[in-house]
Formats: structure tokens, sequence, C-alpha cells
């Protein structure tokens, strides 16, 4: 049992360039599981603090979203072909409800930019 | 002059310089432009705004565009009017529309974004550009990319309204169809646009074609004599606009153009294709995808991109989202244009059906500055009022026959007739 995996140019700067990989995964988990394996530097990117998945990665079989298929549950079948597609310009906060993805950012010293008004000490989640 | 900006991590915050890039290579989380409002706060003032063009571009120097750029198409600047009689049918006493049916070059908001979009891709110098269309956005990148002389591939969903595909196709574009829904679109998009050296004004150029949307609520801002209202109420496709007239608010907010108040945002949708108002209602801090069955194509987008934020942003700001039936949103359609002479297309229909309901469920006080977001023009969806309204046969050029005429439909309809006026 195989399957084709298309990984995004995003990936490609944490998979020495890699695009496609051909998997023998059972499932979405497995299949996850296979590719931080065969990409150990891609796993602290794919993964949030809480070692979740970014909810903002897409997986596609054949054309459709997972999740109407069962998401973690469907069976990937022989000679699928996965799709791994990042939301362009959106997707679930990583750390849950911040506001405007301020404070978690002042937190970890990154940016202090309010993804809204743009200011750096902006109040907008008050 | 325009400000100083460049591209931020939504999520991780990391920073990049302008390129055309969406998502970040460490998180893959959106990109997002930030404007440098310490540099734009030098310069800008309303008198300054004021003294510049009958178009969005009054306020380039708070959009992603170089210092030098010379725009080419004047969009925007779109009436802000008082629509007394929807509001005294949907009991209302203080409703305004902000009507982006005529937004010029396309009759839809989406010229806006588009404006700042390709105004991007000339800068990175793209010589083809192009987009995932639920139809409007189409028709915008195919004008303006026409006026600029870029090549164009657009692709939609094989399902779109006639207007919108021949609309598209006039400015001489490659119009490519595709055997799905918008979703399936934009997913092929986000391939070409890693395969190709092109510019995708949704995917690769997302983060300032989103800019664009800032002018809606700049131009609210300034219409309504440099305040803000108390409520908007705005259709939701991707979820982008609504987060972007809060962004803008609150840059004004924060430049000293406004006084800071309270702004609660009320979202619309179609019951067909509503993931992000569901999300709203049931409290969820995730969108569930949905597979798209409404008239309503253009917020056809079962997998919004930009769902999260603007759930967020409804909640944060005290507001709601509502969803309404087909038959609701061609009514709405109708009464729209019945009373205030606005013909909006369906998603037009939506915002105005969900502002009727939220008058009528009492989450809008009738008193409140409210203001009414309709984004695209009626024209383009023509085909949802097919048969919607009877055509008499033709009479004979004479006075006898048509005084005939009207008896019988005054008979028939109560249509009275009142000296030269028929009211």
């Amino acid at each position: 049992m195989s399957v084709r995996v298309l990984l995004p140019g995003a990936f490609q700067k944490h998979t020495n360039g890699a695009r496609e990989i051909q998997s023998s995964a059972g499932n979405l988990p497995a299949l996850i599981t296979e590719i931080e394996t065969t990409f150990p530097a891609l796993k602290t990117h794919l993964r949030d603090e809480s070692g979740q998945v970014r909810k903002f990665i897409n997986f596609y079989v054949n054309e459709e979203d997972i999740r109407f298929l069962g998401n973690e549950k469907y069976a990937f079948q022989d000679g699928d072909e996965v799709l791994v597609i990042p939301s362009i310009a959106g997707g679930s906060s990583a750390d849950g409800d911040t506001a405007f993805g301020q404070r978690q950012q002042q937190d970890r010293g990154v940016c202090c930019c309010c993804s809204y008004c743009g200011r750096e000490e902006c109040c907008c989640g008050d | 002059m325009a400000a100083a900006y460049e591209l931020c991590c939504r999520e991780c915050g990391k920073r990049y310089e302008s390129a055309p890039l969406s998502i970040c290579d460490e998180c893959f989380s959106p990109l997002e432009v930030v404007v440098d409002l310490d540099q734009a706060r030098r310069t800008l003032t309303r008198a300054s705004i004021a003294a510049g063009p009958s178009s969005m571009w009054r306020y380039q120097a708070l959009l992603p565009v170089p210092d030098d750029y010379v725009p080419t198409t004047p969009a925007g600047w779109t009436p802000l009017v008082r629509a007394p009689r929807l509001a005294e049918r949907i009991g209302a006493t203080n409703l305004w529309i902000k009507n982006d049916a005529v937004c010029m070059p396309t009759l839809s908001f989406k010229d806006r974004v588009v404006a700042v979009a390709l105004a991007n891709a000339k800068t990175f110098g793209f010589d083809t550009v192009g987009c995932s269309s639920t139809g409007n956005l189409a028709n915008a990148v195919a004008a303006q990319a026409a006026r600029l002389g870029l090549k164009t591939y657009i692709l939609v969903p094989s399902d779109l309204e006639a207007a919108k595909i021949l609309n598209t196709q006039v400015y001489g574009a490659t119009l490519v169809r595709i055997d799905g829904n918008y979703d399936h679109v934009n997913r092929l998009c986000s391939q070409i646009a890693d395969r190709y050296n092109w510019g995708f004004v949704n995917v690769n150029l997302r983060p300032y074609y989103a800019e664009g949307s800032k002018t809606v609520g700049f131009e609210i801002a300034e219409q309504l004599g440099w305040r803000l209202p108390d409520n908007v109420v705005v259709p939701m496709a991707g979820g982008s606009l609504i987060t972007k007239i809060r962004k803008a608010f609150k840059e004004l907010v924060a430049l000293g153009l406004v006084e800071d108040k309270p702004v609660r945002f009320f979202g619309a949708q179609a019951t067909g294709c509503s993931p992000i108002s569901t999300a709203v209602k049931t409290g969820a801090d995730h969108i569930e995808p949905q597979k798209p069955a409404t008239i309503a194509r253009s917020l056809a987008i079962g997998n919004p991109a930009d769902g999260v934020y603007a759930a967020r942003a409804i909640r944060d700001s005290g507001g709601w989202a509502e969803d309404v039936s087909d038959v609701e949103i061609v009514s709405a359609i109708q009464e729209l244009a019945e009373t205030e002479g606005i013909f909006t297309e369906t998603a037009g229909g939506v915002t105005t059906a969900v502002t009727a309901r939220l008058y009528a469920h009492g989450r809008i006080h009738p008193d409140e500055l409210t203001v009414t977001c309709i984004t695209g023009n009626g024209l383009k969806t023509t085909d949802v009022l097919d048969g919607a309204y009877e055509q008499h046969a033709a009479i004979r050029a004479r006075l006898g026959d048509f005084e005939n005429y009207v008896a019988e439909r005054k008979e028939e309809n109560e249509l009275e007739l009142g000296g030269a006026y028929v009211g």
C-alpha cells in the first residue's frame, strides 16, 4: 500500500527541497509521524507548543478535504494522492483565543505588533 | 508619501521584508502587512486626506504600496447613503448603506483589494497574475490587469453566473473553469502558485490584497464626518473584509483621526454556506468546513481562510452573526431595490436580510448608527430574479390603450394613478 504525498513550497526550507514522498501510512496520524521521521527538521515547525499539528495546515485526499472523509479515521487507499496545504490567509491560532495574537507574541519576545492595528503596544484585545 | 511597511506572521510574529509571500516559513501561519503608523502619523491629517484623490488612494499612506506608486485605477470612494425607507421597513431609524455596488471599475468591493494587489504585482515584477474567484474578484483582476498590461489566469468554479464569466472574459483574461466548488479552486491555485512564478492576488499576494479592504472602513469613518458607527453589518465569504474594516477603524483611532468608541461587528452569511456564522452561534473556536449550497455564490466559501479571525473579531466586539435562506436573499434584493434604489447581487441580499433579522431579534437597537455594507452589483446575478416579474403583453402606442392598461393594473394590483406620478 502506497500513497503519494505532495508537500507545499513553504515546507521546503525544512525538507532539503523535497516536495514529494511516497508513504505506506494507513491514516493521517501515521502519515504525519512518517513525515516527521523523514524530515526531522520539520517537526518543530509542524506542531505547536502543545504538540498538536497546527490547525491551519490542511490535508486533502484526491482533491477532497480530509475532514469531509472522516479526518483521522479515514483509511488511506492504495494510490491515494495526499496534498498538504497551509491555509492561505488564516486558520486557528495555535495558542487558542488570544484576541489579536499580540500577547502571545510579546510573551515569546518575537514581535509585539498587533495583527489588527499594527501598533506595537495596542490594546485591541481589551 | 507612503508609510513603510513589512510582513509579519500573525501567529509567531516573525517579520519579513516586503515580498510575494503569504505563509510564514517557520510556523506555516498566514502573514499580514504591518504599516508603520508612526511614520504615517507625521504627515497624515484629516485635511491631507481630504485633499487627496476622490478614490481609495486618498489613504495611500496607509496602504502597502511603494512611496512612488502612481495609481492607475480610481477604485473606491463609493457612496455612504442614509437608508430611511429600508430603515422604516425593518424597524430602524439610523441605518446607512455603504454602496460598493457602484465601486469602479467592475462594480464590487473587490476592485479595492485588486488595486493594492496588482500595484505590488508590478513592483515584484510579475508579468502574469491570477486568482481563484467566486466571480467578483475575477472581474476585478481581469479589468485592472488589462489596464496594467498584465497577463491573467483566472480560475473559477464551473457553475459561476454567466454574467460574471462574461465580465471576466471581455477583458481578454484567460478564464479556467474548474469542475468543483471554490474550495477546490482555491486549493488548486495554492498548488499553481507554488509551481509558477505568477502573482496570485489571493495566494502569494494575499497580505497586500487584504489590506485594500481597509479602505471600506476608512471611507465609512470619513464619510460619517470622521466618527465611527455603532454597528457594521458585513457579508462574509473568506471572512477577511470584516476583520479589515475593524483594522481600519483601529488604525484611524491610533492615528488620532477619529475618537475611539466601541463598534460592534455583525457578520452575514447564507444558510447554505454558513461556517463562520455557525462558529459564532455555537461559540466554537474553530471553523467546521461546509459544502456550499446557496445561490449566494460570491459568499460560497465552505472553508473560509479568515473564518477564525472573523468569528473572533465579531465576538470580541460584542457583535453577532446570522445566516439567511435563499428565499430571504431574493426577497431582500428586491426590498433594497424597491426602498433605496440600490440593486445588489446575492451577497447584498444576504447582508440586507441579515440586517433586517438583527433588528427584528433586537440585536441592534433602532437608534444606533448602523452601516450595512453592500459589496456587489445586482446586474451580475440577474439569474436569481428570473421569473420574478410578470411580463405583460405589449400594448399599442395609443393613449386609450394605455388608460385601459392602467385601469387593468389598478384593478389587479391596486396600482394608483395620481396625476403624472405613479407612486
